[in-house]
């Protein structure tokens, strides 16, 4: 009899620590503190909370999760050298070589936007080879346009304060940011699944519908000019949009990845590329557990929503066309776990509805704001 | 079941509805576009206010009656699975579980006596965080039933509960109450737009009212203690058990122009308070006394008083008139069949406006507009619209003033080009010298002198030939200071052959535009100032002027108001709420939340472990609610950690 109970007892994180996780948060602590000592006049207390309790999620996510510490520290590294590049002049975003060419806000969400198809080509390339090596050059490149996504974001959000002080917010005010957003997070996303489940063969299917979001961003960019900084409307100087625009967006990228995988599950299930996607039990499980993370902040990001428009409309609930839709979305997928949990079902039923749910979801996040008018102010195209 | 997924997909049907059609409009609005029959069926449907009409709330009650029942009949069986270890299974019943896995060991040796097994299991079960029961069967084998994140079974109570509490809270600040009242009789909508103080017992709402949302428009330096709740095509009064006083309104703009804050200084007066309470509330930062919550909401126009001239665009009257008003009151115009009541109806100091040819530009900010009424003596309205200073278009500067005749018209425009002071005055003078004909022979000598110095094989002395130029002259003019291009097409389709009309209208064009700029130069000669050169600049200022005279037949009054001066009074728009549900709705939030994640992140999973010395096995057995991949996981794992262990 083996009397080594060790090897089954699971270690508690803390015990899993080593020196690198520790100087990894020590250094997001110190950040944030820096952060404080230098602009605790400007934050109030929400602000303050915000700061600090974002220094310990990230400590706490990259502990689990170690890429993302890589992450978090290459942003910062980067967006840093990027705003020294600056010298608090916007127009050198223009001049200064390495700006202009890298790391200003417009040319990291370019390049973010160009590493983005790369890695879809890549990602097919690899299934199509059935390359070991091509898949991790693939997610190499995904992690790339993340890390360029960030920074993009991350500077974007200092040169709006160089525009004027007044004007300067967070980066997720209007349409043109939060694509970004969802692009970013549809990715990281994936890309925790990625590596939990070993699934290189989905990228190509994720990073579709990422790409249809750059697309977006592209024809917003160029055609509309929407990549032009614009200051904050009254109604969204809160600290809840911090919070409800994130957790909204989780909720949408998830979604999107649940149907991304339903359409590889259909075309496993019909034979198509079967023998190169993952098992149906895999993907079966990957859409559940993606409408199940996307629905549980869809559901605090909803209420968050509430919460706010108690406090920015006199109501929690107006029955606005965009709060309607966030309803039918989360009614949609209620019913979608329902179906799942409670009568048993499985297959290609769910995976249609995961794909139609894409197309409700959809509406939710972009028709509202093209074809209904309501309270919700930020982004018409 | 079934019942609950089509209720869940029935619900979020009929909310669509609503997000199409825009709700809660005024009454014309859906009359004007759907005509008085379909109208009055869809308002028969309550198509106006879907999510308050009497079959949305049912769809609603059906859906948590549903979920109420569900929770009745589901919540004992979840209690009961959640403090369960499940000892009662049999060896029988283990061997038809999906997963389990039969082990030798020998119990004989010492190191493997029942006693230390268990003690080898208990440690495995305790570490991995199993919670686990021992009973001892009746044929001498030991089970030991164990289980983990049984607490995922309270989510569903959780979920479910909260769903409930949080209709129930909606219910509380929803309209049923008002409802019922109204089919009792004991309220009734007011649809007239009378003074508040005029409004009977019947439509007012008392200061105990648990829960409204009304809204209020207080411009400064005034006070009210009433608000308004709009309900369908009619409001009700509510009495509010304080008096607010707005003391101060103010809008902040970015450099851009765009609005950065919407602020009141309001002050509460109550005979609770010692002191008057002021507050300054602004959007997002909402002020709550005696439960009622207030909020900056909107704000509008409140009595700015204005000051204009007026022009009578069809006399040669060179100076205009003077007229006082302001918003919301009305004044008159002119007198006899040509008299106007005038109603001033808004004013707007900023107006964002994207300029821009295609739209892509940057929008900015083009100054005040005022908008008013004029309506004539048969009661016909025609809506104005009038920016104070030019606007910048394609280049140019022009005074714009829209004109439309009914509300779903688009406003048309008169563009006025402005001088080279950027004021109205040189075209107003210019279109005084156009209406005045005894100004005509001498414009008509002008340009005969001027089309003869040009063609000197003219003749001068042939004075027959300048006698008829110059009355023809004379003729067009009078023409076209009748009705503009319209009239002077008019008479060319009625005097001229139709293969010469081009010909002819290209002429005349070419006239008008001289004596234009003749009596544009007589107009500045009159004023003192020195006349226009010939070149482009002038050519173009003189077609704009004479497209601007010519829209002025089309402008549908005689009178052109131009704003001089204002004395700026805003109102602010508040919203008064008072929702005793709302603690409700956030303990049902906090419910839902808490009940979703125990749903789905704590994993509901048995183990089974019977010890059978006497046939020297054991039988380790797994199971569920969950058949999710990670459960295959756990389960190879622990059957493999289980092995090294016991064998
Ligand atoms: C107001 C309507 C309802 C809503 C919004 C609702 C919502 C939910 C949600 C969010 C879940 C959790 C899914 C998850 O874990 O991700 C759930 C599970 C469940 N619901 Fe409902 N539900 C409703 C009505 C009903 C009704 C009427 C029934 C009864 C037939 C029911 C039975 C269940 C059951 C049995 C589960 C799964 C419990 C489990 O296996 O742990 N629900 N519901």
């Amino acid at each position: 009899m083996n009397t080594n109970i060790i090897d089954y007892q699971p270690k508690s994180l803390l015990q899993r620590l080593n020196w690198q996780d520790w100087l990894y948060a020590l250094l997001l602590v110190a950040g944030a503190i820096f952060a404080y000592s230098q602009y605790a006049k400007f934050m109030d207390i929400y602000e303050v909370t915000f700061l600090f309790g974002a220094a310990a999620v990230f400590s706490y996510i990259g502990w689990q999760w170690k890429a993302i510490a890589r992450l978090v520290l290459g942003v910062a590294v980067v967006s840093l050298f990027s705003i020294s590049l600056y010298h608090g002049d916007q127009a050198r975003a223009t001049q200064a070589f390495l700006l202009k060419f890298l790391i200003s806000s417009q040319s990291a969400i370019m390049w973010m936007n160009v590493l983005f198809v790369l890695a879809m080509v890549t990602y097919w390339f690899a299934m199509y080879k059935r390359s070991e090596f091509t898949g991790k050059v693939a997610s190499a490149l995904t992690w790339s346009a993340v890390l360029m996504g960030f920074v993009g974001l991350m500077v974007r959000w200092y040169e709006s304060y160089l525009i004027a002080p007044e004007v300067g917010h967070i980066p997720i005010s209007n349409l043109y940011e939060v694509f970004i957003l969802f692009c970013l997070i549809t990715a990281l996303l994936y890309l925790h699944y990625e590596q939990r489940f070993n699934t290189k063969q989905l990228g190509g299917f994720v990073l579709l519908v990422i790409n249809a979001a750059v697309g977006f961003i592209l024809w917003y960019t160029f055609d509309r000019h929407a990549n032009n900084i614009q200051p904050l409307v009254p109604a969204l100087q809160s600290y809840w949009m911090k919070i409800h625009v994130p957790a909204n967006f989780i909720g949408y990228g998830s979604f999107s990845l649940a149907a991304m995988v339903s359409s590889a599950y259909l075309l496993a299930k019909n034979g198509v590329l079967a023998s190169r996607l993952p098992s149906l039990d895999v993907l079966d499980d990957l859409m559940y557990k993606s409408i199940a993370v996307g629905f549980a902040f869809f559901t605090i990001a909803t209420i968050l929503g509430a919460i706010w428009a108690a406090e920015a409309w006199g109501g929690y609930w107006s029955w606005d066309p965009k709060e309607t839709w966030a309803l039918i979305v989360w009614l949609n997928y209620a019913a979608w776990l329902h179906l799942r949990m409670v009568k048993g079902l499985r297959g290609p039923v769910l995976a249609w509805w995961a794909l139609i749910g894409l197309i409700v979801t959809t509406f939710a996040f972009l028709g509202v704001n093209m074809f209904l008018s309501g309270l919700h102010s930020y982004g018409t195209l | 079941m079934r019942f609950a997924v089509s209720m869940l997909s029935v619900l979020g049907i009929a909310s669509i509805i609503g997000t199409v059609l825009k709700q809660n409009e005024p009454y014309e609005n859906y009359i004007i576009k759907f005509g008085q029959f379909w109208f009055s069926f869809f308002e028969s449907l309550g198509l106006y206010d879907v999510y308050h009409s009497g079959w949305f709330l049912l769809i609603l009650l059906f859906l948590i009656t549903s979920c109420s029942l569900c929770i009745y009949r589901n919540s004992p069986l979840m209690i009961k699975e959640w403090r369960a270890f499940k000892e009662q299974a049999t060896e029988k019943s283990l061997n038809v579980f999906s997963h389990r896995e039969t082990y030798s060991v020998n119990f004989t040796l010492e190191n493997n006596s029942l006693a230390n097994t268990k003690q080898q299991i208990v440690r495995f079960l305790n570490a991995k965080g199993f919670k686990y029961k021992f009973k001892t069967k009746a044929d001498g084998s030991e089970l030991i039933a164990a289980k983990a994140g049984t607490h995922q079974r309270l989510g569903y109570i959780f979920t479910h509960t909260a769903m409930v509490v949080i209709f129930f809270g909606g219910l509380l600040d929803g309209n049923l109450p008002l409802k019922v009242q109204e089919i009792l009789g004991n309220k009734r909508i007011e649809t007239q737009d009378i003074p508040e103080s005029q409004v009977p017992a019947i439509s007012r709402l008392s200061t105990n009212n648990p829960s409204f949302r009304a809204n209020m428009t207080l411009p400064e330096g005034t006070s009210d203690n009433v608000a308004f709740v709009r309900v369908r095509d009619g409001y009700l009064v509510q009495d509010l058990p304080f008096r607010i006083a707005l003391k101060d309104f103010r809008i902040e703009h970015y450099a851009t122009g765009q609005p950065k804050s919407f602020e009141s200084d309001i002050v509460i007066t109550d005979p609770d308070l010692k002191t008057p309470l002021a507050k300054t509330i602004s959007v997002n930062h909402p002020l709550t006394y005696k439960g009622v919550a207030i909020y900056q909401s909107d704000f509008q126009d409140g009595g700015t008083k204005l000051n204009f001239k007026v022009w009578n665009l069809f006399t040669k009257d060179q100076q205009p008139q003077t007229l006082d008003g302001a918003i919301f009151q009305k004044g008159t115009l002119g007198q006899g069949a040509e008299a106007f009541k005038v109603e001033y109806n808004d004013f707007r100091k900023f107006n964002i406006i994207n300029l821009s040819p295609d739209g892509k530009g940057k929008p900015h900010n083009v100054g005040p507009n005022i908008t008013y009424k004029l309506r004539d003596t048969q009661g016909q309205a025609k809506e104005y619209v009038t920016y104070m200073q030019p606007m910048q278009i394609d280049g140019r500067h022009y005074f714009i003033s829209g004109m439309r005749e009914t509300v779903q018209d688009d406003f048309h425009y008169l563009r006025i080009p402005v001088d080279e002071d950027l004021s109205i005055n040189g075209f107003m003078n210019f279109r005084a010298t156009m209406m005045d004909a005894s100004k005509y022979p001498e414009i008509a000598h002008r340009l005969a002198l001027s089309a003869i110095a040009k063609n000197k094989g003219v003749d001068n002395r042939d004075t027959a030939v300048k006698k008829q130029f110059e009355d023809s002259v004379v003729q067009l003019m009078g023409t076209f200071a009748h009705g503009g291009y319209n009239e002077v097409a008019q008479v060319i389709e009625k005097n001229v052959p139709e293969k010469e009309r081009e010909v002819a209208a290209k002429t005349y064009i070419k006239m008008i535009n001289l004596a234009a700029l003749e009596a544009y130069n007589l107009s500045l000669e009159a004023n003192k100032k020195s006349t226009l050169v010939n070149n482009a600049e002038t050519e173009t200022l003189i077609r704009d002027s004479l497209n601007g005279f010519s829209d002025m037949f089309f402008y549908g009054t005689p009178y052109y108001l131009q704003l001089e001066k204002f004395d700026l009074k805003e109102a602010s728009g508040l919203q008064l709420t008072k929702s005793p549900g709302e603690k409700w709705v956030y303990l049902g939030s906090a419910l839902l939340v808490l009940g979703i994640f125990s749903m789905m992140y704590i994993r509901e999973r048995r183990i089974w472990l019977l010890l059978k010395p006497a046939s020297n096995q054991v039988l380790f057995a797994m199971s569920s609610n969950r058949k999710n991949l990670d459960f295959e996981q756990e389960f190879s794992l622990y059957r493999e950690q289980l092995k090294s262990l016991l064998v």
